[in-house]
This record gives C-alpha cells, sequence and structure tokens, in this order.
C-alpha cells in the first residue's frame, strides 16, 4: 500500500474513494437527489433505451453527479421512445423524448447540471394519482 | 446497492455474523456481486431490536433479522425490489410499520456526531473512513494550524469531557501543553465501567479510526509523540478492530514518522486494563498502565503536569475524541450552536432497563428526560408507571416525575441531585424498590473499591450492610439517620471520585422516596414488593379454581392443594422465587 505523503494526497485519496459511501450518506436524504426514470417497456427497450440507461448509469458516476437512475414501464409515449423522465429536487419533473446517447449527454451537461432546458420535452398530459 | 449489517457486539449476540455471512452467500447465489455489496458496520443503536439490516440506498432499515432471513431478503428485496413487511419496524404504540430509519421515533431526535460514522461505514476498512472525511481534520491541524489555534477551536466550541467530570477539554488541551517535558502522552481512557454504559465500546467497534485521529491531533497541540489505549481486556471486539486500524493507518501513513509530510511524528499503542471500575479515574488509569496497581493518588499533581511515567499526560475519554475530528471539520461556531449554554453539542447516552426501546441513542444537551423517554425510547416497557431514572451509574443518582422536563446537561443533572456521568440511563418503573436498586450500586462499589482510603474500603461497606438490614426489615428509623450521615461522610473524606460519589445513590433516593425507605423500617413492608423478606405469596382464595398449575411449577414443592380445590402455599418452605405469579392464569397468587 502507498502511503498517503501529503494533505493533496489525503484530498485525491478520498475523492477517489467518496463514491464508495456517498450512497449511504445521502440515503437518509433521497428527496434531495435528481431522480431519474427510463421507460423500459418493450417499445422502449426496442428503440435503445437499454443503451441509454447505461450511458447515464456509467457517466453520472464518473461525472460525480448524485442522481439515482432506475428503470420504469412504458411510459406511454410511444411516438418519441426512448423516454427519460428526470426530476431536479424542487423541480418539477420534465419528460425528454427521443433521447439518444448524444441527448442524454445534455440532459447531464445542460439540464441536470445547469437547469437548461431543452428540445423535444414532452408536455405532461396526464397526471398521477397520488397527486389527486 | 449496500446491505449494512451490523456488527456491534448486542447484534453479534444474536448471530448476526452468521447472518452477514448468510447474506453474502445469498448473493452469490444468486450472481448478485456485482450489484450488491454486504458490509458490516459499527452500532445502528437499536439494540433492542438487533440484528439490524439496513438496505441503500432506498434506506429500508429492517430489525431482528436471523440468518435464516437471509434467502427471502436477497430474494425478494435485491432482486425484485420488494420490502420483506414481516422484518420491518412496527411502531409500539400505533402498529404501524415504518420502512425506514428517518421516520423511528427512535431517530427523530437524534443528531449522531460522536456516533456519525456507527452504522454506516465498515470500521475494518479504512478506505471508507477515509471517504467519510477521514484523516481530513488531522491533515488540516498538522499542516494548516500552529497547536495555539488547534487548542483554541476546541477551547471554543465548549466541549466537555465526556467521562463523566465535564472538565472542558480544551483547557485540559492548554494546561498539558503549556507544561514543558522532554516526553509527553496522550492517553485515551476507554476503561469504560459503568454498569449499563456501552458508548465507548461502540465507538470503538463502529469507527475506530476518529479515535486515532484525534489522538494525533490531541498529540499535535499538546506537543507528544505517544499515544496509549487504555482499554479493558473484556471488549475483545474493540480491541481486535482497534489494532486493526493501528495496523492500517500505520500502513497508510497517517501514524508513525513525518505524517503527511508535516515533519511531526506520533503512534499509538494499546494497554490492557482488567475491568476495574476504579481504572476510570485518570490517575488509577495511569498507574495501572505504569505496571502499579490500578489506585488513584491525591491530585494535584495533576495527569497534566505529572502522569504516565512522571511525564505530563493528557488523559481523554473516547466519546470526547469522537468530537474532535467533527469540531475541526465544521469549526468551533458550528458545534456550540448545538446544546446548552454551558454544555455544548451532543451527548450519547445508553438506554437500559423498563423501556421500549434499549439501545445507544446521541441527542443535543438540552433535550428533555420526557422526551428521551417517551419519544426515543418509546415510552415504558408493558405499559407501566414511569417511576425513576438512574442516570451517571452507580456514581450518580435518581430523576423522577418532577425532573422530567428539565434540560439535561452537566450542571442541570448536578443541580438535581445526579449527574451524567459516562451517560447511562437506567430506567425504572413501578416494580422496582428504590431501596433495593441503593443496595444494588452500593454492592457494586463495594467490589470495587480499590481498598486504599479508609472511607471508601469501610464506610461503603457499612452502607451496604445497612440498606441490606432495612431491606429485611430489621432497621430502626435511627439507622436511617445514620445512613444519611455516613454517607455524607464517605463523600466529604474519600480520596477518589469512587468514594466521593458512592453514596449518591443512597443519597438520592433517600431525598426522593423516604417513603420507601420508612415503609420498609415502619412497616416492614416493601411497596413494590421485590425485598424477598418483606414479601410473602398469598393464594387469593376466591379467584383460585385449583388447576394446579402453581403446584407443579413450584421449585421447592410448597405448594398443595387437590385438583378443582383452592390451593395453599406453606410460608416456611417458600424460597419467593414467584414461580407461582407466573404461572397463575387467574390471578389467584398475590404478592402481599
Amino acid at each position: 500500500m502507498t502511503k498517503i505523503k501529503s494533505l493533496a494526497d489525503l484530498k485525491k485519496m478520498k475523492s477517489d474513494l467518496q463514491s464508495q459511501i456517498s450512497i449511504r450518506q445521502k440515503s437518509e436524504n433521497p428527496e434531495g437527489r435528481t431522480l431519474i426514470r427510463i421507460g423500459m417497456g418493450t417499445s422502449g427497450i426496442a428503440s435503445g433505451a437499454k443503451q441509454v440507461m447505461e450511458f447515464l448509469m456509467d457517466e453520472l458516476e464518473k461525472r460525480n453527479v448524485d442522481a439515482i437512475v432506475t428503470q420504469v414501464g412504458d411510459m406511454g409515449y410511444s411516438y418519441a421512445d426512448p423516454t427519460v423522465e428526470v426530476t431536479v429536487p424542487g423541480k418539477d419533473p420534465l419528460v425528454f423524448g427521443d433521447v439518444t446517447i448524444k441527448k442524454a449527454d445534455d440532459i447531464i451537461e445542460k439540464y441536470i447540471k445547469n437547469g437548461e432546458l431543452l428540445d423535444g420535452i414532452i408536455p405532461v398530459n396526464y397526471e398521477t394519482i397520488d397527486k389527486k | 446497492m449496500h446491505m449494512l449489517v451490523c456488527g456491534g457486539t448486542g447484534c453479534r449476540a444474536s448471530a448476526s455474523d452468521m447472518l452477514y455471512e448468510s447474506l453474502k452467500k445469498e448473493v452469490q447465489d444468486n450472481n448478485l456481486e456485482n450489484e450488491v455489496q454486504v458490509v458490516t458496520t459499527g452500532c445502528f443503536g437499536f439494540c433492542e431490536k438487533g440484528p439490524i439490516v439496513k438496505m441503500i440506498p432506498d434506506n429500508t432499515f429492517y430489525v431482528s433479522v436471523e440468518p435464516k432471513d437471509a434467502k427471502e431478503l436477497v430474494a425478494e428485496h435485491a432482486l425484485k425490489g420488494r420490502k420483506v413487511n414481516r422484518l420491518l419496524y412496527v411502531d409500539p404504540t400505533n402498529k404501524e410499520q415504518i420502512s425506514d430509519s428517518k421516520h423511528m421515533g427512535f431517530y427523530k431526535k437524534q443528531i449522531r456526531i460522536a456516533l456519525r460514522n456507527c452504522g454506516l461505514i465498515n470500521p475494518e476498512n479504512i478506505e471508507e473512513y477515509l471517504a467519510a472525511d477521514g484523516y481530513e481534520a488531522m491533515g488540516k491541524v498538522l499542516l494548516e494550524m500552529t497547536p495555539e489555534e488547534a487548542i483554541k477551536v476546541v477551547l471554543d466550541s465548549g466541549l466537555r469531557g465526556r467521562g463523566g467530570g465535564g472538565f472542558p477539554t480544551g483547557l485540559k488541551w492548554q494546561i498539558a501543553s503549556k507544561n514543558e517535558a522532554d516526553q509527553k502522552y496522550v492517553v485515551c481512557n476507554a476503561d469504560e465501567g459503568d454498569p449499563g454504559a456501552f458508548m465507548d465500546r461502540s465507538i470503538l467497534e463502529g469507527d475506530p479510526h476518529t479515535v486515532l485521529e484525534a489522538m494525533v491531533i490531541n498529540g499535535y497541540c499538546i506537543g507528544a509523540t505517544k499515544g496509549l489505549i487504555y482499554i479493558r481486556a473484556e471488549y475483545p471486539l474493540a480491541i481486535q478492530r482497534l489494532k486493526i486500524a493501528i495496523g492500517q493507518a500505520r500502513e497508510f501513513g497517517l501514524l508513525g514518522t513525518d505524517i503527511l509530510g508535516s515533519g511531526f511524528d506520533f503512534d499509538v499503542e494499546i494497554r490492557y486494563g482488567a475491568g476495574a471500575f476504579v481504572c476510570g479515574e485518570e490517575t488509577a488509569l495511569i498507574h495501572s498502565m505504569e505496571g502499579e496497581r490500578g489506585e488513584p493518588t491525591f491530585k494535584p499533581p495533576f495527569p497534566a503536569q505529572s502522569g504516565y511515567l512522571g511525564k505530563p499526560t493528557n488523559v481523554n475519554n473516547v466519546e470526547t475524541y469522537a468530537n474532535i475530528p467533527v469540531i475541526i471539520n465544521k469549526g468551533a461556531e458550528w458545534f456550540s450552536s448545538i446544546g446548552t449554554e454551558k454544555s455544548k453539542g451532543t451527548k450519547v447516552f445508553a438506554l437500559a432497563g423498563k423501556i421500549n426501546n434499549v439501545g445507544l441513542i446521541e441527542v443535543p444537551m438540552g433535550i428533555t428526560l420526557r422526551e428521551v423517554i417517551y419519544e426515543i425510547g418509546g415510552g415504558i416497557k408493558g405499559g407501566k408507571k414511569f417511576k425513576a431514572v438512574q442516570t451517571g451509574g452507580p456514581s450518580g443518582g435518581c430523576l423522577t416525575e418532577k425532573h422530567l422536563d428539565i434540560p439535561i446537561d452537566f450542571d442541570n443533572l448536578i443541580a438535581a441531585g445526579s449527574m451524567m456521568g459516562s451517560g447511562g440511563m437506567i430506567v425504572m418503573d413501578e416494580d422496582d424498590c428504590m431501596v433495593a436498586v441503593a443496595k444494588f450500586y452500593l454492592e457494586f462499589t463495594v467490589e470495587e473499591s480499590c481498598g486504599k482510603c479508609s472511607p471508601c474500603r469501610v464506610g461503603n461497606k457499612r452502607l451496604h450492610e445497612q440498606l441490606d438490614l432495612i431491606t429485611k426489615g430489621k432497621a430502626t428509623m435511627e439507622d436511617l439517620d445514620k445512613l444519611k450521615n455516613l454517607s455524607n461522610v464517605i463523600k466529604d473524606t474519600s480520596l477518589c471520585g469512587l468514594g466521593q460519589t458512592s453514596p449518591n445513590p443512597v443519597l438520592s433516593t433517600m431525598e426522593n422516596f423516604y417513603d420507601e425507605y420508612v415503609a420498609h423500617v415502619t412497616d416492614h413492608r416493601c411497596p413494590s414488593g421485590v425485598c424477598k423478606d418483606l414479601i410473602r405469596y398469598e393464594v387469593i382464595a376466591e379467584n383460585c379454581v385449583g388447576c394446579t398449575a402453581c403446584a407443579r411449577n413450584c421449585p421447592v414443592n410448597c405448594i398443595s392443594g387437590e385438583r378443582k380445590q383452592v390451593h395453599l402455599i406453606d410460608q416456611v418452605l417458600c424460597i419467593k422465587c414467584g414461580a407461582c405469579l407466573e404461572k397463575c392464569k387467574f390471578n389467584a397468587i398475590a404478592v402481599i
């Protein structure tokens, strides 16, 4: 094992290791995290949702963006699959349609990080039962 | 997904290590090694319902999990994402299942500073500690602060010693730093001796690195290069984890020479104690480490002037140390914003006795006993009536109904006739006899008195004898006055803290429950039905149906009677074990 020789080493080591347990520290406060739902019905998968999901999971971790990625069933917007719903804490959920790897990259960089809106947002056309 | 399995002593005693193995195996059998991480952590504090398993990231909190439940947990929770409802915690008041710890009454009022990593990280893996800001405070102090600056932060934080005395930690460091010597020592007092207190053990078991880190900081502040941890040999798991932690810290260069390139050297060694209560007193502790008898000596000289091997020595308790890294990282102002005017921060309490949620809690100073007992502790077991709570162990006193709403801190507890001590809280209900409780504590002090000074050696023995007479109904009212006088003499004349505080349980129970003492003496009656010589078991004729359950269970065969006839207890042979009372389904046995 290499010794830690300076404060800079220590800090670097910490940031490398942090992802190991950050999931535990943050679990106390699930509302404070970005939630990403990916529509993984048959049509979603057929149009590439799986690749988008894998890309998102890998890249979010690499870029140190704190978010929970989950797969959900078909959201009903089959005309725009793959569809991805993003809930940034404190904002209403937004659904993005026709998400490619390129667009997934924009979602991370532009929407999650900077709050910029992108093309291809699907207007919400229903309410969920828990809002009623 | 992470599965956190409690690896504290309490949960291990209910097979959490086997549970860990079973979970690991199930995860492997289902090919989930890459997705699910099974981790042993320190104590979650909710020992009442151990073993605990916590699922991350959804924060599901499973209680009383057995090794045989592993299969279902992995198959249902990990594979299918469904909660295993039968293992969730059930709120005792409204019988609702609660799936995550955030919504449990037990955790709602807690602020975990000293216990921050217990139940979060794997104590045997330094990398997890590093990821949780570990050794950052040490780096900051060694490289960016002078010893004076660091001492000032501790001083300004208002942190007071958590071992019992409540002496300001920063001041202690300042005094030790000013004494010149070629060698100084830093000692961690892990000789936790109060019956029922186990916070230090839990910290060492759950987060050993935090203590090492704080000791390095302490060493840098006072100019010591050697640290010693004095721990009782009866804490094998804590010792094992400490050893692993010390080994890893050395390997990473966080202990040893030229730590983090600062030019400061520091190393830590473990010294074992044999579990003597008096060795928690700092002078006795130091003598024990030197290989002498564990007996206290007169102060001054204080250890800060002449301690281990005659050198300036700073002794702090485990919980005190566990606060240090956070204080350095978050600042004195942050820490002093928690708590009351003269007692800052939090205190860990070990809840025990007749309370629903037995366990370890960390609460801000200034919380009331009522909140601790009824909200966090979930109230008294079996819906009985609260009678008293003993704080401060054998050195403390009892607090009653009228003290329920005072804010708990060092000074308020002393004003109420008790003390903070190391944080044991033993809750008593209407079935506890306060004379018997005082006798229990005196039994402990008689046993633990080192025998060096006569007030403690002889006086406590006499106190115990007097209490024994009272519980047997053989004392007079005069004896009660003697008891009080002797208690005050022992308090005033003993050499060390053990003797000076040992009569407290007697004095405070006499103060608050004098009528119970009087009942024992004048009526020869134990109002709570505890003292065996003053009670008898009788059959209530009109309730007895003659089922023979009592007679069959009596260990000395002193109950006679035919089937379907009223039974009779032979008072001469009866040993008052209470077995008949327990077995009777018809309320036909009474304690008189």
